[in-house]
C-alpha cells in the first residue's frame, strides 16, 4: 500500500513544503542539529577568549572581528554569550526535543497515520525556520546580535544594540512551539489507537504531553512580554524603565516609572517551565531506552507518570528563586524558597525510578543504552548542584557565579543532549531501516563523557571561589580569583577536545545513511507500537496494517512466554 | 489528510472532535498572552505613581468605547445565530448573519481607528505616560486580533463557502463553530478591557 | 454539545437573543455606575464583577461551555491557575520588598 489517495507528488512537495509528520520531523533534526553545531562554534570562540584573553584569535580572527585586528572585544564577547544560550535552548534543544523527537515519534507510538492538524504541522516547522533566520541575520546587520543575554534583563535590554532582531526572532519562535506543542497534545488525546489506552502509553508521549502542556501556558506570557519590550525599544515606552533612570552619563529620556522587575518575573514564568521543556523529554527518551535495554518492565511507570505531571504543575510557581538578589521580600523568598524544595522530589522520584529499573536486568550495553545510563549520574549531579542555588542564603553568593553556568549546564548538556544522542542512536534504524556503527557510536560515547565533565567539573570549583560567569576576560581583572584561573585552560582544551569528539558521530551519520538497509522491523525488540511499522514508516499512513493496542508499553520478560519481550500490537 | 480520524466526528472516550480540542488549547494559549498583558497592566499601574493611571485613563473616549462595546455583542450574537442557521439549513440566513457579523467588526475597526487619530491629533502617544503604553499595546493586540478574525470571517463568507455548502455542510459548520469560538474570545477579551481601560 | 436537533437550535436561539439583552444592558450599566461618585475600590468591584458576568456568559451559552465535556473545563480550570498565579504572585512582590536599594 503505498499513495493510494494521494497524488503524486514532486519533490518539493515531498521534501520541502511537506505535510507528512515524518519529514518535517527530520527537518526540524535536521535544522535544529545543525544549530546545535553552531551554538557549540560559538562557544569554542568564548572559551577560547576566556583561557587566552585579548589575543589574536587564530585562523578566524582577522575574519570575525576584522575592526579589532582579530581581538574580541567586550561586546562581541556579549553577543556570543547571548546568542550562544538563545540558540542552544530555542533553536536547538527545544527544537530538537519537541519538534524533532516529538513530531517524528508521537504519531508513530500512538498508532496514528500523522499529526491531528499536518498543515499547522508545517506552518509550525515554517515558523521556526523563519525566526531561525532572522536570529541568524542578526549577526550581518549594522546593529549586529543581541548582546543583552538570553535573559534580556532591562534596562541594559532596552538600550544595546541588536535586540529588536532578536525579539522578533523570539515572536517566530513561540509561535512555532505553540503551534507544534497544540498539535501534539490534540494528537495524543484524540489519535491513540484503538486499545491504547492512558495507561498503556509509553512514558515518551507522557514525557511530551507534559512538555507541551508547560509550551502552551508559560510561552505566551513571554511573548507578551517581548511585545512590552518592542514597545519600549521602538515606540518609546517605558514599561521596564524606572523614573530617574541614567544611561551613559545622561537622563533616560522617557516617562518613567515601569519596572525592570515586570520583566524578571514574565521573563521567567516562561524560562523555568522551559527548564523542565528541556529536560522532560529527554527523560522520556531514557525511559525507553532503558527499559528496552535492560528487558524490564520500567519501574514505577504510574509513579513516573504522576511525578512528572507534578513535575509539570510545580514548574509554575518556582520561577522567583532566579530572583532571589532583586530585594525580594522574607515572605516571598520563603515561599519560593519551599517550593523549589518540593519540585526536586518528583525529579528525585524519576532519577530513583530509572536506577531501580537497572537492578536485576541482564543490560545491553549498547551505544543508546550507554547514552542514556550517563544521563542518570551527569543529570544527577546537575540537579543536586541546583538545591544550592534554590536556598536564598547560598545563592546570594552563588548567584551570578560560574557555579550556576557548571550546575544548569550539567542538566542540558551531559543531560538532555546525551539523552537526545540516545534517541538518535536508538531510533535510527526506524527513520531509515539501516543501524549505526556499535564502533564509532562508542568512539562518540566514551570521549564525551569524559570531555563534557573537563569542561563543566571546574566551573563548581570557579563559581566556588567567587568567579563571576559575565567576564569577558575570564575574570583576570579579580584578584580573588586567581587562584581558580588557571582552570580556564584547562576547560578551553576540553571543549575543543569535546568537539572534536563529536566527528565520529558526524562520521557515523553519513557511513550509516549509506549502508545496507535491513528488513528488520524492531532491531531492538521493543515493545512498543512504532516497532510494528515498516522502517522508514510509509509517508502519510505510517503503518501498513491497522493498529490494535492489547498490551501495557514495556511487557518486557514476562514469566512464561517464548520470548522476552511481547508487543503492543501481538494479540 | 482524508486518513485523520476524528476530524468532524467525535472521538467515542473523549466526546470531542480534533479542531474543537485544538481550538480550546489555542484560546488557553491566548489566554495566557492576554493574561501576560493583564498582569503587567495590573503590577505597573500599582508600581506608578498615585492617580497615574486615572488621570490619563480620563482621556480616553468613554461613549466611542461604549459603542464599540455594543458593536462586538453584536456581531458576537450574529456570530452564533449564522452557526444555528447553517444547522437549521438556511444558507441564506448564514450568509446574511456572517455579513453583519463581518460588517460590526469592520464597524469596530473604523470607530478604534478614530480613538487612536484623535489621541495623536491631541499630541498622545504611546511614549506619552505608562497608561498610555500599555493602552496601545493591549488595544493593538486585540485589534490585530480583530483583523486575523475577519479575513477568517470574510474567507468564509466569499464564494468559498458556498462550495463547501455544496461538498460537505457538516465541515463547514464544524469550521464556523471553530471560527465562532476565536470570534466570541475576541468579544471576550473586549469585555474585559473596556473596564480595566475605559472605567477605572 | 448537547442535541443538534431542530428543536433544540430553535431553543438555542432564543437563549442567544437573551443573552444578547442582557449583555447590552449590563454595559450600558456599568459604563452608568463608572459616572456615579463612588470610591476607587468599590468602582473597582463594581466594573470586575459585571465584566466577569458578561464574561461568563459569553463563554457558557456563545461558546456553549455550559453543555461542553469535563476535559475543556479543566483545560480552561488549569489556565485560570496559571492566569491566577502569574497575576498575583508578582503583585505580592511589590509589595514584599526589602527597600532601599
Amino acid at each position: 500500500m503505498s499513495n493510494d489517495h494521494h497524488h503524486e507528488e514532486n519533490f518539493i512537495q515531498k521534501y520541502v513544503f511537506s505535510v507528512d509528520h515524518k519529514i518535517i520531523g527530520l527537518q526540524y533534526g535536521i535544522t535544529s542539529l545543525l544549530f546545535l553545531l553552531f551554538g557549540f562554534m560559538l562557544m569554542m570562540l568564548m572559551r577560547y577568549q576566556i583561557a587566552y584573553p585579548e589575543t589574536v584569535i587564530p585562523y578566524f580572527g582577522e575574519w570575525l572581528f576584522a575592526g579589532s585586528g582579530g581581538v574580541m572585544l567586550p561586546e562581541n564577547y556579549n553577543t556570543l554569550g547571548a546568542m550562544h544560550g538563545t540558540i542552544m535552548i530555542f533553536l536547538g534543544v527545544v527544537p530538537l526535543a519537541v519538534g524533532a523527537f516529538g513530531n517524528y515519534l508521537v504519531p508513530l507510538q500512538i498508532g496514528a497515520p500523522d499529526m491531528a492538524f499536518p498543515k499547522l504541522n508545517a506552518a509550525s516547522y515554517w515558523s521556526y525556520f523563519v525566526g531561525g533566520v532572522v536570529m541568524m541575520a542578526s549577526f550581518f546587520t549594522p546593529e549586529g546580535a543581541a548582546r543583552s543575554g538570553w535573559t534580556s534583563y532591562p534596562p541594559l535590554s532596552i538600550f544595546e544594540s541588536g535586540q529588536t532582531m532578536w525579539l522578533l526572532g523570539m515572536v517566530f519562535l513561540i509561535t512555532s512551539s505553540l503551534l507544534g506543542s497544540m498539535n501534539i497534545i490534540v494528537t495524543i488525546v484524540q489519535l491513540r489507537a484503538p486499545g491504547l489506552t492512558w495507561f498503556r502509553l509509553p512514558f515518551f508521549i507522557w514525557a511530551q504531553l507534559v512538555t507541551s502542556f508547560l509550551l502552551i501556558l508559560a510561552f505566551p506570557p513571554l511573548e507578551s512580554a517581548a511585545i512590552l519590550q518592542l514597545m519600549d525599544r521602538l515606540v518609546g515606552t517605558s514599561f521596564f524603565l524606572p523614573s530617574g533612570l541614567v544611561y551613559a552619563g545622561s537622563p533616560v529620556e522617557a516617562y518613567g516609572s515601569g519596572s525592570p522587575l515586570l520583566w524578571q518575573h514574565l521573563f521567567w514564568f516562561l524560562a523555568h517551565p522551559e527548564v523542565y521543556v528541556l529536560i522532560l523529554p529527554a527523560i522520556g527518551i531514557v525511559g525507553e531506552i532503558i527499559a528496552n535495554n535492560t528487558r524490564k518492565p520500567l519501574w514505577g511507570y504510574k509513579s513516573l507518570v504522576y511525578a512528572i505531571g507534578f513535575l509539570g504543575f510545580m514548574s509554575f510557581i518556582v520561577w522567583a528563586h532566579h530572583m532571589f538578589l532583586t530585594g525580594m521580600g522574607q515572605s516571598m523568598s520563603a515561599f519560593f524558597q519551599l517550593t523549589t524544595m518540593i519540585i526536586s522530589i518528583p525529579s528525585v522520584v524519576v532519577l530513583t525510578a530509572f536506577f531501580i529499573s537497572l537492578w536485576g536486568g541482564s543490560i545491553r550495553f549498547n551505544t543508546p543504552m550507554l547514552f542514556a545510563l550517563s544521563f542518570l549520574p551527569m543529570f544527577g549531579i546537575g540537579g543536586l548542584t541546583g538545591l544550592p542555588l534554590g536556598v536564598a542564603a547560598s545563592d546570594i553568593f552563588l548567584h551570578d557565579t560560574y557555579y550556576v553556568i557548571g550546575h544548569f549546564h550539567y542538566v542540558v548538556a551531559p543531560g538532555t543532549i546525551f539523552a537526545l544522542f540516545a534517541g538518535i542512536y536508538y531510533w535510527f534504524p526506524k527513520v531509515t531501516g539501516k543501524r549505526m556503527s556499535e564502533t564509532l557510536g562508542k568512539l562518540h560515547f566514551w570521549p564525551s563523557l569524559l570531555f563534557m565533565n573537563g569542561v563543566f567539573m571546574p566551573m563548581f570549583i570557579q563559581g566556588l571561589a567567587g568567579l563571576s560567569r559575565r567576564m569577558y576576560d575570564g575574570g583576570q581583572q579579580y584578584a580573588h580569583a586567581s587562584d581558580v584561573l588557571h582552570w580556564n585552560e584547562f576547560m578551553t582544551i576540553s571543549a575543543f577536545c569535546l568537539g572534536a569528539a563529536q566527528i565520529p558521530f558526524i562520521v557515523n551519520l553519513i557511513i550509516s545513511l549509506a549502508g545496507q538497509k535491513s528488513d528488520d522491523r524492531n532491531p531492538w525488540k521493543s515493545t512498543t507500537i512504532e516497532w510494528s511499522a515498516p522502517s522508514p514508516p510509509l509517508p502519510h499512513v505510517n503503518f501498513d496494517s491497522s493498529v490494535e493496542v492489547n498490551h501495557g508499553p514495556y511487557e518486557y520478560s514476562v514469566p512464561g512466554q517464548d520470548e522476552d519481550y511481547c508487543p503492543q500490537t501481538s494479540p | 489528510m482524508s486518513n485523520i480520524p476524528y476530524i468532524l466526528e467525535e472521538r467515542p472516550d473523549t466526546g470531542l472532535n480534533n479542531s474543537k480540542l485544538g481550538v480550546w488549547i489555542f484560546l488557553a494559549s491566548e489566554v495566557m498572552l492576554f493574561g501576560g498583558l493583564f498582569s503587567a497592566y495590573v503590577f505597573l499601574r500599582i508600581a506608578a505613581p498615585e492617580g497615574d493611571f486615572g488621570y490619563w485613563g480620563s482621556k480616553l473616549n468613554v461613549p466611542m468605547a461604549t459603542f464599540n462595546t455594543l458593536l462586538l455583542i453584536t456581531s458576537s450574537v450574529t456570530m452564533v445565530m449564522s452557526w444555528a442557521s447553517l444547522k437549521l439549513e438556511q444558507f441564506d440566513k448564514y450568509k446574511m448573519y456572517l455579513g453583519i457579523t463581518i460588517l460590526c467588526g469592520l464597524a469596530f475597526l473604523v470607530v478604534k481607528y478614530f480613538e487612536y487619530t484623535s489621541k495623536f491629533d491631541h499630541g498622545i502617544y504611546p511614549s506619552s505616560s505608562t497608561f498610555m503604553g500599555i493602552y496601545f499595546t493591549l488595544t493593538g493586540l486585540h485589534v490585530l486580533h480583530i483583523i486575523g478574525g475577519l479575513l477568517v470571517l470574510i474567507f468564509f463568507w466569499s464564494k468559498q463557502s458556498d462550495k463547501m455548502w455544496n461538498e460537505d455542510k457538516d465541515l463547514l459548520a464544524n469550521r464556523i463553530e471553530i471560527t465562532g469560538l476565536y470570534w466570541h474570545f475576541v468579544d471576550l477579551v473586549w469585555i474585559f478591557l473596556f473596564p480595566i481601560l475605559y472605567l477605572l | 454539545m448537547a442535541g443538534n436537533s431542530k428543536e433544540s437550535i430553535e431553543h438555542h436561539i432564543k437563549i442567544y437573543i437573551n443573552v444578547f439583552i442582557s449583555l447590552a444592558v449590563l454595559t450600558v450599566v456599568t459604563v452608568a455606575v463608572s459616572y456615579l461618585e463612588v470610591s476607587f475600590i468599590e468602582a473597582f468591584f463594581i466594573a470586575i464583577t459585571v465584566a466577569t458576568i458578561k464574561g461568563s456568559l459569553v463563554l457558557c451559552y456563545f461558546m456553549h461551555l455550559i453543555s461542553e465535556r469535563q476535559a475543556i473545563i479543566w483545560l480552561l480550570v488549569t489556565t485560570l491557575v496559571a492566569f491566577l498565579i502569574l497575576l498575583f504572585i508578582p503583585l505580592i512582590s511589590l509589595t514584599d520588598q526589602v527597600g532601599g536599594w
